[in-house]
């Protein structure tokens, strides 16, 4: 008898794990919002724009382009190059980063430009051109976002841009010393003439 | 009750009590047996029939213990009022009850071949995890990604296709990430058993690799209270755990058991720098609650894992010039002073388990048993993000599995005891919305049924011979969303697949439901023969097929946390091994040794190699892809283990491994190389159990690897960059210190400590199974401190 009562109190302590079990389980499903996984890439950065305006005379702009609107993998960029440099002059440059999924096109430059102490723009090239980071983050650092570029004599070249996601600031100005993770690695054919 | 003996009626004192004891199984007499009135200290046995009598007793209440060697011992009571005969049947298979007293034999199947670790040696690996403590078994190593997170390999294979048993429970927790170690509290089992023969077909088809069985502790049927707390301190990563369990039995079959455990590292230091961002917290409950007597018992149990991992921050590379130069880089160029805080990039992994089980056991015929279980897995990943989503994970996946599996057992023939049961489960995966990625892993549903039947055979006094046949049913429904010109051209679906399109197409992205059905025939034998007393020979064959999981159909695109683009394809088809292992066995204190040959055969060897890199807006990103070629691994794993004299012990093993890829004829990749240990231990028991041991364990550097290095452009410098992600790197030895001492503090309880150095020279060391072995060295050296107290 003692035995049967011992049993119904164990039962009933079962019953009690499986209930919580139970509850745990719900909990577990509040958060399925949706059965569709219907998730975009919203952090995507399909849309390089590099624009450079002459300083003497603002017709005088080269636009580059690198756009890859699905992202990794798929299809691959493409590059577009607009107008050519003329030598020996300065130039005005700003870059912008979209994400062109969306709709309206989001501005990814202004995420760069808020979290500036952990992004970094760096430019290689091999046109002669010296390009210099105008603007800084909020410890004085160079972020590369806006930029001044004196050109040199008529020539041919790649302009490179990376962009560096937590990179070592301040850095010996290279992207490689930086380390961090590369976020955007795009290289432009130019001419100087 | 004894109060109750009543000598009230003594005067009628001519009756007799007789009696027939049986064997429960098979009916037959057993000869032998003590019979014991108790109240009466009267003593007899059964004769060759099995049968007794005792005479000249009075009326009144008997209580009667009937014990025989092997067999558990049964009390029974009756009230004596007249002769009285009755049938007892006695239980000879005392192990299933409790597998402390027979230790001789724990095997899973007497023709299996396996090796097992015992709760002696996974207190060691208290603060470690599963692993780390079958890393020192030989055949098998494991695959790491940092060192905290470690998937457990056999023979070269891990993941889906080493089958992982907790409690009878096979777990389901993402395990075909090579990085998504197994979510196990090691220190919630009793014994762990790693299966390399073909002995698996109870648990799955598809155990190409082997099979980790986790069992639960069995306890005596007494009255009792026990429990222990163990604390473990360590200097590299300046943490440790804290473990305790409190176990609570009853002489009427029932007990309970609660456990829990914490564990806390901050980052991990190699010889020379800190590894940035490689701490762990670890929350781990167990309970069980049970009742258990010979004939029928039930079992609930429950255990929740917590895990948040730290990934060390400088293997996270946005493009493969990031990879060149951290290849080209002595050391990684992130790194940070001492923290326990865990950041981005990190895993967040819980893991729910529940099980009911209930058997009884039917004269005659044998146990039949009834298991249901289910088990939740919630594994997020972070990355370093921008804006708004920096805490958002980028993989966020629910994976929801329950299985129901009946199983008879029948025992009650001579010499063949039958296996057979059905298992049927189901599983929900559930890639869940918001966190701003197209998930690596789709939702999809899987529909599993399985039907097996094993047999064992005793030929002779020394020979046995197993044999099971297995068959498998699944089906998989997936949704997923494919870039439309992935679909149409990249992987040209739309013709060989196309009554898996549907209408839906959004941000040129279709919406798709891939459907799978897989028949799978697995069947296995086992032979086993006793050469003499301590010698022993096993074959086993095997024959397993494992139909492709999710992340093999249907990856593709960026796998944030391994820095790659991954991508399967629909159109792989399940794979087929057939394995031979062999063993030959000397069970000896003062020479004992294990040789234990083995050659598998895949058909359909799903691999993930890397092809190259695709031009991103990141510039090159490594590509890897998944294929199928015919592969073969063989190799041979030797133990010995020797009795110097009465304080000297040694411990050796090797393990020998060969991969190829038979379709390139190139070496497998990610194999284990030669590696080699050997202990030396000095045990004094009179001396508080004191042991010290020193060990070595070398691992020579793997010559035989695929080359599937590439060239890269790299922009700033202008011009390719060679990326070698294929050599190896170089052997290394290390050496670990271990001593142990046990204390009597109290009257019931004692007291545990154990020192251990490892890495006891500090060596600079990388190994080629870890994934993260590009970025940064292994640990240096640990001192590490335990103290247990059993009460």
């Amino acid at each position: 008898m003692s035995n049967f009562k011992l049993k119904t109190m164990k039962t009933i302590k079962l019953l009690a794990i499986l209930f919580i079990s139970s509850l745990t389980l719900l909990s577990c499903s509040s958060d399925d919002d949706n059965n569709d996984n219907h998730d975009h890439e919203e952090e995507l950065i399909t849309t390089v724009i590099y624009t450079l305006i002459n300083n003497a005379d603002a017709t005088d702009t080269v636009l580059l382009t690198f756009t890859d609107i699905d992202g990794e993998g798929g299809a691959d960029g493409v590059y577009d190059v607009q107008g050519s440099f003329t030598a020996n002059a300065m130039y005005t440059g700003a870059l912008t980063l979209w994400n062109a999924t969306e709709n309206p096109a989001e501005n990814i430059t202004l995420e760069v430009e808020e979290e500036g102490d952990e992004h970094e723009f760096f430019y290689t090239n091999t046109a002669g051109l010296t390009i210099t980071k105008v603007d800084t983050d909020n410890n004085g650092n160079p972020i590369g976002i806006a930029t001044s570029i004196a050109t040199g004599d008529a020539g041919n070249g790649t302009l490179t841009v990376i962009l560096k996601h937590e990179p070592t600031k301040p850095n010996d100005g290279t992207s490689s010393g930086a380390g961090g993770s590369t976020d955007v690695e795009v290289t432009y054919l130019i001419t100087v003439q | 009750m004894l109060l109750y003996n009543s000598i009230v009626f003594s005067q009628e004192c001519n009756h007799n009590f007789s009696g027939n004891i049986l064997d429960f199984h098979n009916g037959e007499s057993i000869t032998g047996a003590t019979v014991f009135i108790k109240n009466l200290n009267k003593y007899t046995t059964s004769d060759v029939n099995g049968e007794f009598i005792i005479d000249s007793l009075c009326k009144g209440e008997l209580i009667i213990e009937i014990s025989h060697i092997g067999c558990e011992t049964k009390t029974v009571t009756i009230s004596l009022t007249e002769n009285t005969f009755i049938k007892i049947n006695l239980e000879h298979h005392l192990e299933e009850l409790n597998e402390v007293i027979v230790s001789t034999n724990s095997k899973t199947e007497k023709t299996s071949i396996e090796q097992s670790v015992s709760k002696l040696v996974i207190e060691s690996y208290s603060d470690k995890s599963l692993g780390d403590a079958l890393n020192n078994l030989s055949g098998v190593s494991s695959l790491n990604t940092g060192n905290t997170i470690v998937k457990p390999m056999i023979h070269g294979l891990h993941s889906s296709r080493l089958l992982i048993i907790n409690n009878n429970v096979r777990l389901f927790d993402q395990e075909w990430g090579d990085e998504h170690a197994p979510n196990i509290d090691i220190n919630s089992g009793g014994r762990i058993s790693v299966i390399k023969g073909a002995n698996t077909l109870m648990y799955g088809s598809d155990a190409i690799g082997g099979l980790i069985l986790i069992k639960p502790e069995n306890y005596a049927v007494k009255d009792s209270l026990f429990g222990n707390t163990s604390l473990s301190l360590n200097t590299n990563g300046w943490g440790g755990n804290i473990n305790t369990e409190l176990v609570k039995t009853f002489k009427s079959g029932f007990f309970a058991k609660a456990q829990a455990s914490y564990k806390v590292f901050g980052d991990f230091e190699t010889p020379n720098y800190y590894l940035s961002n490689t701490g762990i917290k670890n929350l781990n409950i167990s309970t069980r609650l049970g009742y258990k007597t010979f004939e029928k018992g039930f079992e609930a149990n429950y255990s929740f894992v917590d895990n948040t991992i730290g990934i060390l921050s400088a293997s996270h590379i946005g493009n493969t010039n990031d990879l060149v130069n951290i290849i080209n880089s002595e050391e990684p160029p992130a790194r940070n002073d001492f923290t326990y805080k865990i950041d981005n990039p990190k895993q967040s992994i819980s893991h729910h388990l529940a099980k009911i089980e209930a058997f009884k056991r039917f004269k005659d015929l044998g146990k039949f048993s009834l298991q249901y279980d289910f088990q939740i897995n919630r594994r997020k990943e972070f990355d370093l993000r921008r804006g708004d989503n920096k805490d958002v994970p980028v993989i966020d996946l629910r994976l929801f599995t329950t299985s129901f599996q009946p199983n008879l057992k029948i025992d009650s023939f001579e010499n063949l005891k039958l296996n057979l049961g059905i298992l049927l489960r189901y599983q929900q995966n559930d890639a869940i919305s918001g966190t701003g990625v197209s998930p690596i892993i789709p939702d999809f549903e899987k529909y599993d049924a399985g039907v097996y039947f094993i047999g064992n055979y005793k030929l002779s006094a020394d020979a046995e011979i197993n044999a099971g046949l297995r068959y498998d049913f699944s089906r998989i429904e997936a949704t997923k969303r494919y870039r439309v010109t992935d679909w149409n051209e990249t992987y040209n679906y739309d013709e060989i697949f196309p009554e898996f399109e549907t209408e839906e197409i959004e941000n040129s992205r279709i919406l798709t439901q891939p459907e799978f059905t897989f028949n799978n025939i697995s069947a296995s034998l086992g032979f086993k023969k006793r050469l003499n007393n301590d010698l022993e020979l096993l074959l086993n064959y095997g024959l397993a097929s494992r139909t492709p999981n999710p992340s093999e159909l249907f990856s593709d695109g960026l796998h944030h946390s391994a820095a790659r683009i991954e991508i399967g394809r629909l159109t792989i088809n399940k794979e087929v091994a057939n394995k031979f292992v062999a063993s030959f066995e000397r069970n000896n204190e003062i020479f004992g040794f294990t040789i234990s040959p083995y050659y598998k055969y895949i058909g359909d060897f799903i691999q993930l190699i890397p092809v190259g890199s695709t031009t991103t807006i990141r510039g090159a990103y490594p590509v890897w892809e998944y294929d199928q070629v015919n592969a073969q691994i063989f190799g041979i794993d030797i133990d010995a283990n020797v009795k110097i004299d009465d304080h000297f012990y040694y411990n050796g093993n090797i393990g020998l491994l060969r991969g190829d890829n038979l379709t390139d004829d190139i070496p497998l990749i990610h194999m284990p190389s030669t590696n080699f240990s050997n202990a030396l231990i000095y045990k004094n028991k009179k001396l508080n159990q004191l042991s010290i041991g020193i060990k070595q364990k070398t691992v020579l550097q793997q010559n035989r690897y695929p080359d599937y290095d590439f060239h890269t452009f790299n922009p700033t410098l202008q011009e390719d960059v060679y990326v070698d992600i294929s050599s190896t790197p170089e052997s290394y030895t290390l050496f670990d210190f271990n001593s142990s001492a046990n204390f009597k503090i109290f009257k019931k309880g004692d007291l545990k400590l154990m020192f251990t150095i490892e890495n006891l020279f500090n060596t600079s060391y990388r190994e080629h199974l870890n994934r993260l072995r590009y970025f940064a060295d292994e640990v240096g050296r640990n001192y590490n401190l335990k103290i247990k107290i059993n009460y």
